[in-house]
């Protein structure tokens, strides 16, 4: 279930904005190659990155826990001679691994619709210029924020059995992280779910603030900054905190 | 001894849920842990696969502690606990590939079981659509998959049908008589565990009342002879002048403890004789389900 989530979401929204920029291909083709990169993984990105990804994250988390709550078979993996780490780390590596190839997808997705566009319609100019490494290094930039969320939403499915507790936490603590990073509270780089929208916006001001030579635009992509080094710590102490609380927890 | 607990006491809460329990199970043996629901058999079961943290007390499994080697013994049990935890939306055989891949046992194990527990027919079934005797049983191939020397099963037999019961049972015995096993099994039911188990440890309140051989329990049970008579409380009373200690009177039957054949021929002729009118008596053994519900009430 949380694979497929992971396949389909991307699969889906690049489809979408793959038909928009279809049906609109008209208005959209006096502009330069970049700038349609840019204007086609922006819509994409946008939507992803303030509510879709971590909605996303708040699901796989719940999926790959839910499995053995549904089946009840906590008690019996914890009862087979395997280390308790192996079971924890195991469960969280396959969620890491379920974000990072839904996040891969897009890249593929975004890359492949695009070169489709420009050969199904040739005036638009996506051939002109090549977004690969460009794209990359933002949704590696995006993965890196959501990991934050994702130990944390990691470790709620973890202990709730409901989808409620977790699905309503993430819920709340996603839209509360949108509004702060909106709003550029100081302290919004603190709170692991506005990360991801933050690691989008200093892209934005990272286009804007260095027009190139020639009248190009130059974008450079601070893959550590700040919200990112916050993201990775609180998975890390998290995900440590998690661990502790499985070795101490009873199995009911 | 296979598993050797001393003074084991479990806490939920303010509630103690087991106290200093001492278990001892002999290798080779079928031990039934009997006792009412909610005596605190799944908790100590819970306790012996380090489940639950030990408070105070100590486990020992195969002669070594548990805590301290939880890995090295695990691997040395397959448990069953409550009802079976099976993926219902992967098939039998999936759910026993699965562990096998789990626990890197050899695919070829798979089929075995399957066949040990009669599920061949039904393992690309999906366990969503299996009864509860075939989960159960799934549930039982699980725990013998690693081929483990201790098996431990909390109340295998839950709702299973009398033939389910009864093939479970002879498995189980099988496995202890031909591979040498040691099997644990709980149950609030002792009329299932009596004709397999070798020793039986009853539980009540968390507290360990009788730990034994299944002959030792059977000696505690005392004979009764059984007096069917047409005025049952005249005659009873008419024996009691006469020095016979009588257990019980109902309508139909009086009870007399068992001394010797001897003493019911006495019994026979005195009423006979004083016209009181028998129309059958006989020895009867204390069913041990009434020794089981005496031993469980009395604490």
């Amino acid at each position: 279930m949380g694979f497929w989530s992971a396949v389909l979401l991307p699969l889906l929204l690049c489809l979408l904005v793959f038909v928009g920029f279809y049906s609109k291909s008209g208005q959209l083709s006096h502009q330069p190659g970049m700038v349609l990169w840019i204007q086609f993984s922006a819509v994409i990105l946008g939507s992803m990155g303030s509510l879709i990804l971590p909605m996303l994250i708040v699901f796989i988390a719940y999926s790959v826990n839910s499995i053995e709550h549904k089946a009840d078979t906590w008690k019996t993996l914890f009862s087979l001679p395997i280390s308790k780490f192996s079971v924890y780390a195991a469960k969280y590596l396959y969620a890491f691994f379920l974000v990072f190839l839904c996040l891969t997808l897009f890249v593929l997705f975004t890359l492949g619709l695009g070169n489709l566009l420009s050969v199904l319609k040739p005036e638009l100019k996506f051939n002109e210029y090549s977004i690969m490494g460009l794209l990359t290094q933002v949704y590696f930039k995006l993965f890196l924020s959501a990991l934050g969320i994702l130990s944390i939403q990691f470790l709620l499915s973890l202990l709730f059995r409901d989808f409620l507790k977790p699905m309503g936490i993430g819920f709340v603590a996603t839209i509360t992280g949108v509004i702060l990073a909106a709003n550029n509270w100081k302290y919004d780089y603190l709170f692991p779910y506005s990360h991801p929208m933050l690691a989008i916006k200093t892209m934005e001001e990272g286009v804007k603030k260095v027009p190139g030579p020639g009248g190009t635009l130059q974008i450079t992509i601070d893959i550590f900054s700040r919200e990112i080094f916050i993201s990775l710590a609180i998975a890390l102490v998290i995900f440590a905190i998690g661990y502790v609380i499985v070795l101490k927890k009873s199995v009911k | 001894m296979v598993i050797s607990t001393k003074d084991l006491t479990f806490t939920f809460g303010e509630q103690k849920v087991v106290k200093s329990l001492s278990l001892q199970v002999p290798e080779g043996s079928i031990y039934g842990f009997l006792g009412p629901n909610g005596a605190g058999k799944t908790t100590t079961i819970k306790l012996l696969l380090n489940l639950l943290k030990t408070q105070e007390g100590s486990i020992f499994v195969f002669e070594k502690e548990l805590q301290s080697n939880r890995i090295e013994i695990l691997s040395q049990i397959g448990s069953l606990i409550e009802q079976p935890a099976i993926y219902l939306h992967l098939t039998g055989k999936e759910n026993l590939l699965n562990r096998a891949l789990l626990l890197q046992i050899p695919a070829n194990r798979v089929d075995e079981m399957l066949s040990l527990v009669h599920l061949t027919d039904a393992a690309h079934k999906k366990a969503g659509q299996y009864s509860l005797g075939m989960k159960q049983r799934l549930g039982i191939a699980l725990a013998l998959l690693s081929n483990p020397k201790l098996l431990i099963l909390d109340e295998p037999t839950n709702g299973l049908d009398p033939n389910g019961i009864i093939e479970i049972r002879e498995l189980l015995i099988k496995l202890v008589k031909e591979h040498q096993k040691t099997v644990f099994i709980s149950s609030h039911l002792l009329g299932e565990i009596e004709r397999m188990a070798t020793h039986v440890g009853i539980i009540n309140h968390g507290e360990l009342l009788f730990q034994g051989s299944i002959k030792e329990l059977e000696a505690l049970s005392q004979s009764l002879v059984q007096i069917e008579a047409e005025n049952t409380v005249d005659a009873a009373n008419f024996l009691k002048r006469n020095n016979f200690a009588v257990a019980d009177v109902n309508d139909q039957y009086i009870y007399v403890p068992f001394a010797s054949k001897q003493q019911m021929g006495e019994i026979n002729n005195l009423l006979n004789q004083n016209s009181y009118t028998i129309y059958s008596i006989n020895k009867q053994h204390k069913d041990l389900e009434k020794l089981f519900l005496a031993i469980t009430q009395n604490a």
